[in-house]
């Protein structure tokens, strides 16, 4: 396909508007888009969390910056590196950068405490066991209430599963 | 050693449009991000963390149940055609495969169920990648199979979870629940009656994102929009699962509304855009991939509204997946020349028109004095 600008060159960015309740597609070649000020970007496109990084790292950069802190001990990625391509290295990042994340997922999503499934390691601690039980229950009368009666027998046996063994 | 096993039906159950308003609920797709404690994330890790999360699942895959019989696809020892295959049935993502299939990133593979629809990818951006797709509106059935196969896999492997974050991911628009769930929907008289607009407004205001055919990055061809839960943490699996349902539901809504409208106010107009896109579709001697998308609108709509009597949404959702590039050359047994492959599309197409579901077009002259026949 042609870039529907300048006629001539291939298409490489879709770009997608909604401007008065209409939505409006172009189809333009690279240089067609960065002369409209859109620039291909390393990330996948349609992906807003680093810009989103971008935003709160220039409405607080001298803050940030005394509190940065030191690169994960286990994948050594350093907290730069995850607001240039908004990926994490490894599961310990989120212990590494905790502040920082609690604050970021707090603005992505509606909170930061997970309030679903609730993991059981395959050594489970009681603690984990009587959480995970009461979402099964929870579960269960839900299963009960829809008339799901096949779920709702699957949920009872993962019930005893999961139940300490007397 | 190169892998020789053919594809086969793997991805293709949802085509049968068994489910709740197939005809305009094309699919519903869920998936949950997983990972793996000790093991970098897949942007990051190296080649033995990858291939140490690879046989960790194997070993586990062999003892869940609902994973029985399934097969492990090492990607790298696939060959570039097959690849572009899993990625046109929307079973592996792009990144895995890389732009012309060609990627070979170690240790990503695919564990495929042939009995359920049930799939895993294994070392894309996050270690595992549970999903299903189903026929039409299945929300709450795919998110009970997944979280049936989820605990079994997580009775085996030690997964990272965090007490306040819940399950990690890569990134943290995934963190939580770790649950996506998207539903593909065919919303043409919403388009034409110039009312999406403000539905993908009001989508974003209720938490939803939309995006094209393929997912994340890809353009919306063909009136189909992939509606999915932009959010992932804060809310349980069930309450997401509830509100992309209602959400759902009420655009469903709205686009019968629009159909109402279009036949009462436009109808020779409309009839007549569908019957063009059928006669390009059934006469048609070249198509291409995107043209076929906005025909298949036509002819989709047409025969949702019972305007193309005898086709059935069974056939269009098989022209979708069969006329895709890869799936053409796998056919022709050959690599096709993009001017190829639009003369074996248009074959194809008129192929399945001929034989599934006959249309008669002479139902439809009208009064015989020029004056358009209204619907029904």
């Amino acid at each position: 396909m042609k870039c529907q600008a300048c006629g001539s060159d291939e298409v490489t960015v879709h770009l997608t508007q909604i401007v008065d309740k209409e939505m409006h597609t172009f189809h333009l070649c690279e240089r067609c888009a960065a002369e409209k000020g859109l620039q291909k970007s390393s990330v996948p496109e349609n992906f807003p969390l680093t810009e989103f990084l971008a935003q709160m790292e220039g409405e607080q950069p001298s803050v940030e910056a005394e509190t940065r802190p030191p690169a994960c001990s286990y994948c050594e990625l350093a907290f730069s590196e995850f607001r240039e391509s908004g990926r994490l290295g490894c599961p310990h990042c989120w212990s590494s950068f905790e502040t920082q994340l609690r604050g970021l997922v707090r603005r992505i999503h509606s909170g930061s405490q997970h309030v679903g499934k609730v993991y059981l390691s395959p050594d489970p601690s009681t603690f984990e066991r009587e959480k995970r039980l009461g979402v099964l229950r929870r579960k269960l009368e839900r299963a009960v209430e829809l008339e799901d009666f096949e779920r709702a027998a699957e949920l009872r046996d993962q019930i005893r599963a999961t139940e300490p063994v007397a | 050693m190169s892998e020789t096993r053919p594809i086969g039906e793997f991805g293709l159950s949802w085509l049968d449009a068994s489910g709740e308003y197939s005809d305009i609920v094309l699919s519903t797709r869920v998936r949950l991000a997983r990972n793996l404690q000790g093991h970098a994330f897949g942007a990051r890790a190296r080649v033995n963390d990858r291939v140490a999360v690879l046989e960790q699942v194997r070993s586990a895959h062999g003892r869940a149940d609902l994973l029985a019989d399934a097969e492990i696809r090492e990607l790298a020892r696939l060959a570039p055609r097959p690849r572009r295959i899993l990625f046109e049935r929307r079973l592996v993502s792009r990144e895995l495969i890389g732009k012309k299939g060609t990627a070979t990133a170690p240790a990503t593979a695919l564990v495929l169920s042939p009995r359920q629809p049930l799939s895993v990818m294994v070392n894309e951006e996050d270690h595992l990648r549970i999903q299903t797709l189903l026929s039409g509106l299945r929300l709450h059935e795919g998110w009970n199979a997944l979280d049936a196969l989820d605990d079994e896999l997580g009775r085996e492997l030690p997964y990272a979870y965090h007490h306040e974050f819940g399950f990690l991911t890569s990134c943290p628009t995934n963190v939580g629940t770790g649950l996506r769930a998207s539903v593909l929907m065919h919303l043409p008289a919403l388009v034409l009656t110039k009312e999406i607009g403000k539905v993908l407004q009001g989508l974003a205001q209720v938490g939803l994102t939309f995006r094209g055919l393929y997912g994340e990055g890809s353009e919306v061809v063909g009136n189909f929009f992939q509606l999915s839960n932009q959010t992932t943490l804060g809310k349980s699996e069930e309450d997401l699962v509830d509100h992309i349902d209602r959400i759902v539901r009420q655009v469903i809504q709205y686009e019968t509304h629009a159909r109402q409208v279009l036949l009462r106010d436009a109808p020779s107009v409309t009839e007549d855009k569908i019957w063009r896109a059928y006669g390009l579709l059934r006469y048609g001697r070249s198509v291409s991939f995107e043209e076929l998308m906005n025909l298949l609108s036509g002819v989709r709509l047409g025969a949702s509204l019972k305007l193309l009597p005898g086709l059935r949404v069974y056939s269009l959702n098989k022209v979708m997946i069969f006329s895709q590039p890869a799936h053409l050359e796998d056919a022709a047994g050959r690599d096709l020349s993009p001017a190829e492959s639009d003369a074996h599309r248009a074959a194809l197409v008129r192929r399945i028109l001929t034989t599934e579901g006959v249309v008669h077009p002479d139902e439809d002259i009208g009064d015989g004095n020029g004056a358009p026949k209204g619907p029904g």
